[in-house]
């Protein structure tokens, strides 16, 4: 049997919106659990004393980046038909800016956000009528900044083959990255243990 | 099985006595990690696509524009993608279905836990007013971010960061940049 089992024709699109709703419980769940349904602790991330996002995303990545290296190693897996949106690196580092700062001011992001609401949380209900609202602004303003959006495109591309490195060089690197954040996070969550809003629940 | 359905029951029956059950603390970091990234390799090896949320809202976005207006849709590139060719109903979308999911999800994970309670997120310092149009403003900064970025924490740092996709690992980068760049003048709503 070979993955992924979708891209093989082992089930048609109808059953893929099944799975794609047990997927997005998993999702929301771990989000949940993992304390993201609140805006005080994921903005306490930009503050330093609650750490939570750094680590659960690098944690995240870390995992799944490691089995499905592993896994398409074993040959389970075929890298190359996973989806790999492409590289427009000027739109997406000025998107990435806007986003940040977006979130600091909001308070989530459009995942956190659902789980908010979902948690009854008034805010997160306000958030995701902000999001739709700017996704409707840049609606009316894509004729104007469509040149904008497609240009300096590079096609798909990974860091491997960006930086000339082996797959699982970039793997091992990635991980040593995350380690070295994640010794830095438990370090400024002590020293700003102060204001960190989940010692105050 | 059995206790989720009771406490998921008493819930949405306002039971006092499981409702009044003390807040349980969050999980392990490091290991809600390990959670969340073996859901999104179930995704990779199960569809060969990873996670979402941004999308989601796109296409509700353009579903309800093109109801009001469908003339103006149809002009403009950026509804028209969402919208699909006419053939199938926009909104039986794999990120739509996702998203429902994270909505039960949540609420599920919430219950459990007792931390479902309507209420407002913020910071000792701010109003209730205050903080709820910092919410829609920052969404809306993020909407666009997001769709200039064609995806958001979910779909580019997430999914794009565990693919070492070039542009993920910039755009991964830029959030934290620009999280930290503004977090000074925002203060006052978080401490």
């Amino acid at each position: 049997m070979n993955a992924p089992f979708y891209k093989f024709g082992l089930f048609n699109t109808d059953v893929s919106l099944i799975f794609a709703f047990i997927i997005g419980i998993g999702f929301g769940f771990a989000l949940e659990r993992g304390g993201f349904g609140s805006a005080r602790i994921l903005a306490a991330q930009f503050y330093f004393s609650n750490m939570r996002v750094l680590k659960v995303m690098f944690t995240a990545i870390v995992t799944a980046m490691l089995g499905l290296y592993y896994l398409s190693v074993i040959g389970f897996v075929d890298l190359s038909l996973i989806y790999i949106s492409e590289t427009y690196i000027l739109p997406q580092v000025i998107g990435g800016l806007i986003l940040g700062i977006g979130f600091v001011i909001g308070g989530y992001c459009p995942g956190t956000s659902v789980v908010s609401f979902a948690t009854g949380k008034l805010d997160g209900l306000m958030y995701i009528l902000g999001v739709m609202f700017g996704i409707f602004i840049f609606g009316e303003i894509f004729p104007f900044i469509t040149d904008f959006y497609y240009s300096t495109n590079m096609g798909s591309v990974t860091l491997p083959q960006f930086f000339h490195l082996s797959y699982g060089m970039v793997v091992f690197l990635v991980v040593v990255m995350a380690v070295g954040a994640f010794a830095l996070a438990e370090w400024s969550e002590k020293k700003f243990a102060h204001r960190n809003p989940e010692n105050q629940l | 099985m059995t206790t989720l359905v009771q406490k998921l029951s008493s819930v949405l029956t306002k039971d006092k006595e499981v409702v009044e059950v003390k807040t349980k603390p969050y999980s392990n970091p490091y290991l809600t990690g390990i959670g969340l990234g073996l859901v999104l390799l179930a995704a990779f090896v199960i569809m060969g696509r990873g996670l979402g949320a941004s999308g989601a809202m796109s296409t509700l976005v353009a579903v309800g524009v093109n109801t009001v207006a469908p003339e103006h849709t149809q002009s403009n590139p950026f509804y028209s993608e969402y919208l699909g060719d006419g053939t199938t109903n926009p909104l039986k979308d794999w990120l739509v279905f996702e998203v429902l999911g994270v909505l039960a999800g949540g609420f599920i994970s919430g219950s459990l836990a007792g931390r479902v309670k309507k209420g407002i997120e913020k910071g000792p310092n701010i109003t209730s007013k205050k903080r709820l149009l910092y919410a829609f403003v920052g969404g809306s900064l993020m909407g666009i971010g997001a769709k200039l970025a064609r995806g958001c924490t979910s779909g580019q740092a997430l999914t794009g960061g565990a693919l070492l996709n070039l542009g993920s690992w910039a755009f991964m980068m830029m959030v934290f940049a620009g999280g930290y760049a503004a977090a000074y003048f925002l203060r006052r709503q978080w401490l």
